[in-house]
């Protein structure tokens, strides 16, 4: 069967793939795309460590189709950064020690950045239901939470 | 597998009814994509509603109701103001269905289509009155919520038949619901019981009522028998003991990992009141 041309835009930049019509997502940013700081975790969008942003709502990459996207805005955790200069969230991450094995990071990254976007002072109950998505076998969570807190508090100009 | 994007209703019918094999439609696709995944499902057509004109629109209807398209998430459910103020229950019961993640792409229509006994935005809507307009080869109908799940995993939609929309009827003066659920833990599972009530209020009596419950039988029920017990009451306790007795008589729950029948008929008793008090709270405008 041919495969489908898809035009998108990911991280500010235009980029075109050729999908099968059962990939997603997260198997063109991955695998075509060689974007593969989005990880897949357990491709069912329950643990979130593929968390992307669609048009700037925040998805479970692995439950999107890649055919979907066609003229769409994508943002994944590789544009989080300017140029060298990391995200706050990154930078707070590491300050706060909020990963061990990392493999999670990159989706609470994204998830974090779209939280803070639409509620730039969430409560700690706020961010934990927020991220409640994004399952981390490593952390215990705090750290993650803490490393949210502070980087909406600089982010926001509190600190 | 075709991936097929119609730009009209009746594009996606006729594209429906030409398919020689398994056909399934898309809109959020937090179901149709696990589905895919873990090889429950093979379809040879896959139909993407998403590029229908209207899908992600919620309007006023004529009467003073919503209609809500097929591929308006969780997350837009609750941003829209006017909506959450007439139908709380409706868009709590929605907004419980999984993760932000989860809420960013996932719809009404699919957790209905989905067949699943726990889903979690259907006893509101079955306690709203809501519909589901649908199109198909035979033309348009309208169907009642409670009557489009058949069983676990099942609809009534016969083939290439697709909902069109989702209407919720004029909530109307001095009426309220709510949904409630049990999970063992804070957030992302699925209900152990659903309960949900809407009810509408003369000065402090019940004058009108309706009860759904979930996870507890094959489909979602809807309890005439539970909402006879509070209709021309102001649901003292003894009203709510009749409405927790008359929901657990009709609840038919099994016993399996998430719990056993005996703890989901107590919890039943338990829910039920609960999202009945909440209920007649907002018909008396205490809390939205």
């Amino acid at each position: 069967m041919s495969k489908i041309h898809v035009t998108t835009t990911v991280n500010g930049d235009t980029v075109e793939f050729l999908a099968e019509s059962r990939d997603t997502l997260l198997d063109a940013l991955r695998d075509q795309l060689g974007l593969t700081g989005t990880k897949e975790g357990c491709g069912t969008g329950d643990c979130g460590a593929c968390s992307v942003l669609l048009d700037g709502v925040l998805v479970c990459s692995c439950l999107v189709l890649a055919a979907e996207v066609q003229d769409k805005q994508v943002e994944t955790v590789e544009g989080l950064a300017t140029g060298a200069e990391l995200h706050p969230l990154q930078r707070k991450f590491i300050e706060h020690a909020a990963l061990q094995c990392g493999f999670c990071t990159p989706g609470i990254l994204v998830a974090a950045k779209a939280l803070l976007a639409q509620n730039p002072d969430p409560t700690e109950s706020e961010v934990r239901f927020w991220l409640a998505g994004n399952l981390c076998r490593c952390t215990g969570y705090d750290k993650i939470i803490r490393a949210v807190m502070d980087a909406g508090a600089e982010m926001r100009g509190a600190n | 597998m075709r991936l097929h994007t119609p730009k009209t209703f009746e594009q996606a019918v006729a594209i429906a009814a030409a398919a020689p094999g398994k056909t399934r439609f898309l809109a959020g696709g937090t179901d149709v994509l696990v589905q895919l995944r873990a090889g429950m499902v093979s379809p040879d057509d896959l139909i993407d509603l998403k590029h229908i004109a209207g899908g992600k629109d919620i309007s006023a209807t004529g009467d003073g109701g919503w209609r809500i398209g097929i591929a308006v998430s969780g997350a837009e459910l609750g941003r829209h103001a006017g909506l959450v103020a007439d139908w709380p229950g409706v868009v709590e019961g929605m907004q419980l269905v999984g993760s932000t993640q989860v809420q960013g792409r996932a719809t009404l229509v699919g957790n209905l289509c989905n067949g699943s006994p726990a889903a979690d935005s259907v006893p509101a809507l079955v306690t709203a009155g809501a519909k589901v307009s649908v199109i198909g080869p035979q033309g348009q109908r309208d169907i009642a919520v409670e009557d489009v799940p058949a069983g676990p995993g099942r609809n009534v939609l016969q083939p290439g038949e697709m909902v069109t929309a989702l209407i919720l009827p004029p909530r109307g003066k001095h009426g309220g619901d709510a949904y409630l659920r049990f999970i063992p833990r804070s957030e992302m599972d699925i209900a152990v019981v659903g309960a949900a009530v809407n009810l509408r209020l003369d000065g402090a009596m019940i004058t009108e009522a309706r009860v759904a419950l979930g996870a507890v039988a094959a489909k979602v029920m809807l309890v005439q028998a539970a909402a006879q017990a509070i209709i021309g009451t102001a649901l003292q306790d003894a009203d709510l003991d009749a409405l927790a007795t008359a929901a657990i008589a009709a609840a038919t729950p099994i016993s399996d990992k998430r719990g056993t029948a005996d703890f989901r008929n107590d919890i039943v008793g338990v829910l039920v009141k609960r999202a009945a008090r909440i209920a007649y709270a907002r018909a008396k405008g205490a809390v939205k």
